[in-house]
């Protein structure tokens, strides 16, 4: 099957791109594709989207599948793609803008279900641990 | 450093009062042989942690900016005691330190925090600096002052300095080389071990993951513990309670993954300096550690 994929200023001017843009406060088009935020993500082995290939599918208003995807709740904003893109662009920021996308859509959407740890697993955990994770994941 | 008693307004976070008791006493109590009298601040709350990274974010700096509020009471009322905070936890340096450069890049955010917190007798400007406790060692203290203090040199012990994130990324932050800092290092030199370089130092360890996915922080301490293990390190010294956590009480699911894994303890460096300076067990507290790291320190000579 051909896919014609046609690549326009105003595909990327999109009000999903424009929200995203806003509220990472980031210029997605200056990515140009380099791969070192994936390279060096020390959660890449577990995504199903690579940092560099969420960059390029919010830059094509591929609002859908970022969304849907595994990868954006799996960063944890580590800041290692941030300090090392050569173009400057916080990829964190990006990605907790597709979170909060989700957390904020009006409707529950938690990444994390505390109800569902047993109650020795919630004993054991410091309170760093499960207030990052309540503010990472559940809206 | 003067002779006199320098005051300094103390931040310890919520796991410093629990699950991490060992960083905090051992923090007090090495900064009581540095002769810096640090005092805790009146009513701190919640640091905020995690840093929201939303452009447009205001709700969740109320909570860091509250306590450097807290920071202008304190200094209003304690004679020699600076517009300074600092606090051992990487995790309330990092959310408390980007709040702050946050309100002070955003003028409106700040009016609209003040408006929030109007209950407050004293409005924020951006006037509190943050610093990290290894920052406050080195730039205020010094190591060669602090390496003066040392009773017990740890000599012979070999102790890798694990950074994770929070101290040394965003950049903004950093207070030293984000790829390959040395504040750590130094600090263990003058303590009188020997720092051991490993590759994995400014690796994340999985932070919150370990709530609900510990099988991915089973991988990284794997990864993480196994680089210091290679080096042939002895023991592992952090400053974030959540890495300690991870890389300490996870091991156990570490072995699970790899059956070649060896356990090796983790102290914070508070407990090393404390250790160093010849503080007894309650300014220790090794009982709250995972992995005992009394044989380790035995085998050295250093119990």
């Amino acid at each position: 099957m051909d896919t014609t994929l046609r690549i326009t200023s105003a595909r990327t001017g999109s009000a999903f791109v424009a929200r995203i843009e806003k509220a990472a406060g980031q210029k997605l088009m200056a990515c140009y594709q380099c791969g070192k935020c994936s390279a060096g993500c020390p959660m890449a082995e577990h995504m199903d989207i690579l940092p560099n290939q969420m960059i390029r599918m919010a830059q094509l208003g591929m609002q859908e599948q970022l969304l849907a995807s595994k990868a954006i709740w799996l960063c944890v904003s580590c800041m290692t793609c941030n300090s090392r893109c050569p173009k400057e662009i916080k990829i964190a920021e990006v990605i907790e803008a597709l979170r909060t996308t989700e957390l904020r859509s009006g409707e529950r959407h938690d990444h994390l279900e505390v109800m569902a740890l047993t109650p020795e697993a919630r004993g054991v955990l410091p309170p760093i641990a499960m207030i990052s994770a309540m503010r990472k994941l559940t809206s | 450093m003067g002779n006199e008693k320098m005051k300094l307004a103390y931040y310890p976070g919520c796991t410093l009062k629990n699950q991490a008791t060992n960083f905090d006493v051992s923090t007090v109590s090495s900064m009581a042989k540095l002769d810096v009298e640090v005092e805790e601040l009146d009513r701190w709350n919640c640091c905020g942690t995690v840093h929201a990274l939303n452009s447009d974010n205001v709700m969740n700096r109320v909570a860091p900016i509250t306590n450097l509020v807290r920071v202008k009471e304190a200094q209003a009322k304690t004679e020699g005691m600076a517009s300074e905070m600092m606090t051992s936890c990487a995790m309330c340096y990092n959310t408390l330190k980007r709040a702050n450069i946050d309100v002070q890049k955003r003028s409106d955010a700040l009016a609209t925090i003040n408006d929030l917190l109007s209950l407050e007798n004293i409005k924020y400007e951006g006037d509190v600096e943050v610093l990290h406790l290894l920052e406050y060692l080195r730039d205020r203290v010094g190591f060669d002052n602090l390496a003066k203090k040392v009773s017990k040199p740890l000599k012979g012990l070999r102790v890798a300095s694990y950074y994770g994130c929070l101290l040394m990324r965003p950049k903004e932050v950093a207070f030293d080389d984000a790829e390959n800092p040395q504040v750590m290092e130094n600090l263990v030199k003058a303590l009188g071990a020997t720092p051991v370089e490993f590759s994995q130092k400014t690796e994340c360890c999985g932070a919150y993951h370990t709530v609900d996915q510990p099988d991915i922080i089973a991988g990284r301490t794997d990864k993480i513990m196994g680089s210091a293990s290679e080096e042939q390190a002895d023991l592992v010294v952090v400053s974030c309670p959540l890495c300690a956590f991870n890389l300490d009480f996870r091991q156990d699911d570490a072995k699970r993954l790899n059956p070649e894994f060896k356990h090796m303890p983790v102290l914070y460096f508070t407990q090393l300096m404390a250790l160093a300076f010849g503080c007894d067990e309650s300014a220790l507290r090794f009982d709250l550690q995972h992995i005992d790291p009394l044989p380790t320190l035995k085998a050295r000579g250093l119990d």
